[in-house]
């Protein structure tokens, strides 16, 4: 039987991806565990290693192909003793034509070669019946899962194009509902509809309404301009998530925003102390401790200090968290997007330990190296536009999150202190909070919290 | 010299051990089987096959029996014990050199001795019980990177009740009689037990079952033991239920058995034979288990799903791994330990979809829950039966005593369980399984096409009952 290699889901979120990267070529042997592709998804370049032995036979998918949806056939290897050139060609039949494949495995070296795939007859694949029908992903690619899976699907209102599925060949299978948040994957697709809907019939693609076409507002947009006067660029993945995710959290989440200032002359004079102290290891210091570092680990004790704060919308319920999972937006390089890698439990780790871990994930942010579960979920986000010496902003919230913290920089301001006019050096800060989770008090309560700690830095050494 | 360092070294040649030495052989690791007496272990020299075989001629007898229901004449037959006897012990070799072959050809070593683990990786073979084949490697050190122990299970023994091989049996003395015993008591009535309840009733003896829990085949659905019981008790077997063993006094050539019933009341029973089938222990012992801290329970090695013990490098699969205590079951874990071992993405077994068959007369077969364990995990079900009576071809086939029962979750579709009893259907069950193993619902088992005419009907029928719907009833 030739194997077929299909387009892995990377993530539980993953849609599509781009085949960054053959690092084998057809002929090559191919043993379990040899890296043969590189995927690029939105956020990270993932290896894709072979689970079988054989020799890849056919690329059905070439390098630097973009939008390629999950679970579509990329390469067949041939397995040991089967015709790799049999194969070769049955691969393709295998890609227009799934029916013809097994014929076609029994006998692979009888007169194969030539055989074109027979365009088995027009509507081969339209099942007869609606209730049969494969519920289509969001993209058209048919999505593999068992029948009990899609009942639990449709009873629980989960969209099952953005399920990872466990089975063989990344099928959906029971359990895989069983850790599927509903509506989670794709809220365009809400559960209402799904729950009502007579067994699974095919579900249109799910646009967003009143949103008019992409094309028709790029033809829009370059009305506006002279053809010469600018250049097309096309969004990558991670811009379109980036635009889909911040345009649904802004039209959902009813966000209120609150801002205080915060004294942070002690901070500066800690850090710069800390710093000063720091170990040499290997000739260099142990850590080299940043405001934002401070910031975190200011904003992962507000949390404890304030737990009823640190909660996530789900829908019909908050996930009230136990631990502060701070995630850092990390800008990559160039406008190429952000992303925004976690420090885990980041109340119990200390200022060093914060500090090396951000240094890390940001590098490896910025080379799209991050492992998804370094990059999905969390309490809450910083944004620090601080460096690039922006007063004060506002974040738009990253759902789940009911809230992110914009942070903006250390500057001398002339301020009132017991009727004298002083000198204090400010950090602004702005909370966007998510009314359905957080009311204005509480959230007032944490960014309180929050600025009493930036402001007594000693509490967050002990 | 050959060399003596493998990659995997598996102690043991049954079901579980050859099938992880072939497995392995296929995946390009060196490999190694060590054997002490019986190539391919129980199953095909002492267990299911010659089992399988007996009753083979059991059933054949049945039918010459009741040749005049089917107008045919048969005349002038009867039992020669020795012939069916060899018959089976013939197929046993055949199997049991199956095996061989099948190692040979994978170029699977075979190491003919007693093992010992002695030390992590290290294998010491002393001599053993039985000469070995041609070709076997002799005992001596070996080492591996990884060792399985396949060690199996051996008949339990009661205290007071000790097997004798002349006149308290166990199924080794059992499947190669020199006589029909005019009388059996049976000890038990799980699959072992009711299989040579069957037989020998064929056979000409008087059978009596005492099984100490209310149920016979305890771990079957309630109403399919039901049915079986009834069954076997309109055969002229006697079946006694709740009733305990409490004491066996041996004469010159019967036993006399105190059977104590639930009710308080004890009874005396003396028969030709006593065969003791009440279940098997691991063979956990001297392996050097203990001595490496190796964890056991019960009498069997606690391994995780892929089969690892909790000492590194040192694996069990199949009875010795714990229940249940199939064949089936351990050739499938054989294949997810050697795969878990080369790095393969190897998968847990869902050990709630094993199939279950017993071969007693009808056959028995099963998989999943039984309705009252479905109801105590609390499901909302749905229960489907349809008796053989309202299929065409079982009634032509003169086995119109049957009965397919199924178990849905009422919620989800989702097929919990299938408990069948009649002809053949230790050859059906394997529909439900696959049906459990891909998640159908009852949507895709209804819309299924089962062939006509087939006995297999009955399958669909059930399901279509169990939501309302059955065609011939």
């Amino acid at each position: 039987m030739p194997i077929e290699i299909l387009m892995p889901a990377l993530s539980p979120t993953m849609e599509k991806g781009n085949l960054a990267k053959w690092l084998k070529k057809e002929g090559d042997k191919v043993a379990p565990g040899d890296v043969i592709a590189e995927i690029e998804t939105d956020k990270a370049t993932m290896e894709v290693e072979a689970i079988d032995e054989g020799t890849l036979a056919k690329i059905l998918v070439p390098e630097g192909t973009a939008d390629v949806p999950v679970n579509q056939l990329i390469a067949v290897l041939a397995a040991d003793g089967e015709d790799v050139g049999a194969v070769a060609s049955g691969g393709g039949a295998a890609k227009a034509a799934p029916a013809v494949e097994a014929p076609k495995a029994e006998a692979p070296k009888a007169e194969a070669p030539k055989a074109e795939p027979t365009p088995a007859a027009p509507a081969a694949p339209a099942p007869a019946s609606p209730a049969a029908a494969p519920a289509p992903a969001a993209n058209g690619a048919r999505v593999f899962a068992s029948p009990l899976a899609r009942r639990l699907a449709r009873d629980k209102g989960v969209d099952l194009s953005g399920v990872k599925g466990s089975g063989p060949h990344g099928r959906i299978v029971a359990a895989d509902i069983a850790a599927a948040t509903p509506g989670a994957a794709k809220p365009a697709t809400a559960a209402a509809p799904a729950a009502s809907a007579p067994a699974a019939a095919p579900k249109p693609a799910p646009a967003p309404a009143p949103a008019p076409s992409a094309s028709a507002v790029l033809e829009q947009a370059k009305a506006y301009y002279d053809a010469g006067t600018y250049t097309e660029v096309p969004l990558d993945a991670m811009r379109r998530v980036i635009a889909q995710r911040m345009t649904e959290a802004r039209q959902t989440v009813p966000t209120f925003y609150l801002t205080v200032d915060c004294d942070v002359d002690a901070l500066l004079k800690l850090r710069e102390e800390l710093n000063r102290s720091a170990p040499e290891r290997d000739g260099k210091p142990a850590y080299k401790l940043s405001v934002n570092d401070f910031v975190i680990k200011a904003y992962a004790l507000a949390f404890q200090a304030v737990p009823d704060a640190n909660m996530v919308w789900g829908g019909d319920r908050y996930l009230k968290l136990k631990h502060s999972d701070i995630g850092v937006a990390v800008a990559i390089d160039g406008g190429k997007g952000l992303l925004t890698p976690i420090i885990r439990k980041a109340e119990t780790k200390t200022l060093s330990a914060i500090s090396n871990e951000t240094r890390d994930l940001a590098l490896r942010a910025r080379n799209k190296k991050l492992a998804p579960n370094e990059y999905q979920g969390g309490s809450s986000a910083i944004s620090n536009l601080g460096m690039f010496g922006m007063k004060d902003f506002t974040a738009i919230i990253n759902p789940p999150h009911a809230t992110i913290l914009a942070v903006g920089a250390s500057e001398q301001r002339a301020v009132v202190k017991g009727g004298q006019l002083a000198v204090a050096t400010q950090m602004t800060v702005t909370l966007s909070c998510d009314h359905r989770v957080l009311d204005g008090a509480l959230g007032a309560q944490l960014l309180s919290a929050f600025k009493s700690i930036v402001e007594k830095p000693m509490s967050m050494l002990v | 010299m050959a060399d003596t360092s493998y990659d995997v070294l598996i102690i043991g040649s049954g079901p579980g051990g050859y099938v992880a030495a072939i497995r392995a052989a296929q995946l390009g690791l060196k490999v190694g089987v060590v054997e002490r007496q019986y190539m391919g272990g129980i199953c095909p020299n002492w267990g299911c096959i010659p089992a399988k075989a007996l009753l083979r001629s059991a059933e054949i007898f049945h039918y010459i029996e009741h040749a005049r229901d089917y107008g045919l004449v048969a005349e002038k037959f009867g039992v020669d014990i020795a012939g069916v006897v060899k018959r089976s012990r013939g197929i046993a070799a055949q199997m049991s050199n199956g095996v061989g072959f099948l190692l040979k050809k994978n170029k699977v070593d075979v190491i003919w001795g007693q093992a010992t683990i002695t030390a992590p990786g290290k294998v010491s073979v002393t001599a053993p019980v039985e000469p070995g084949p041609k070709g076997a490697l002799p005992p001596g050190e070996y080492s591996a990177k990884s060792i399985i122990v396949a060690t199996g299970a051996r008949p339990r023994v009661l205290p007071g009740i000790e097997p004798d091989k002349k006149l308290i049996w166990t199924y080794f003395e059992a499947l190669a009689p020199a006589n029909v015993p005019k009388s059996l008591l049976i000890m038990g009535s799980g699959a072992i037990g009711v299989e040579f309840a069957s037989f020998y009733k064929a056979m000409g003896s008087d059978v009596t079952i005492v099984e100490l829990l209310p149920q016979i085949l305890p771990v079957e659905d309630e109403e399919i033991a039901g049915l079986a019981r009834k069954r076997f008790e309109k055969q002229g077997i006697r079946i006694l239920t709740g009733a305990k063993v409490a004491k066996v006094t041996k004469g010159a050539d019967n036993v006399t058995a105190t059977v104590e019933t639930a009710d308080g009341k004890s009874q005396s029973i003396t028969a030709d034979r006593l065969i003791a089938a009440v279940g098997v222990v691991g063979n956990i012992e001297n392996l050097g288990l203990e001595a490496l801290g190796v964890k056991t329970d019960r009498g069997c090695v606690v391994v995780d799903g892929l089969c690892r013990t909790n000492v590194p490098g040192i694996y069990a699969i199949g009875d010795v791994a714990g229940p249940p205590m199939l064949a089936h079951k351990a050739e499938h874990e054989g294949v997810i330990c050697i795969e878990g071992i080369a790095g393969l993405h190897a998968h847990p077994m869902d050990k709630l979809k094993i199939p279950g068959c017993t071969y007693c007369m009808p056959q028995v077969a099963s998989v999943g829950l039984t309705e009252k364990r479905a109801r105590e995990a609390g499901y909302d079900i749905k229960v489907g039966r349809f008796p053989f009576i309202g299929n065409g071809k079982a009634v032509a086939l003169g086995e119109a005593d049957g009965l397919v029962k199924t178990i849905f979750d009422a919620k989800t579709g989702q097929l919990l369980g299938a408990h069948l009893i009649g002809a053949e259907v230790t050859e059906l069950i394997q529909g439900f399984v696959l049906a459990m193993n891909l998640e159908t619902t009852e949507e895709d088992l209804i819309n299924a096409v089962f062939p006509h005419p087939t006995v297999s009907e009955t399958m669909h029928e059930s399901v279509l009952a169990a939501y309302g719907r059955a065609i011939h009833m």
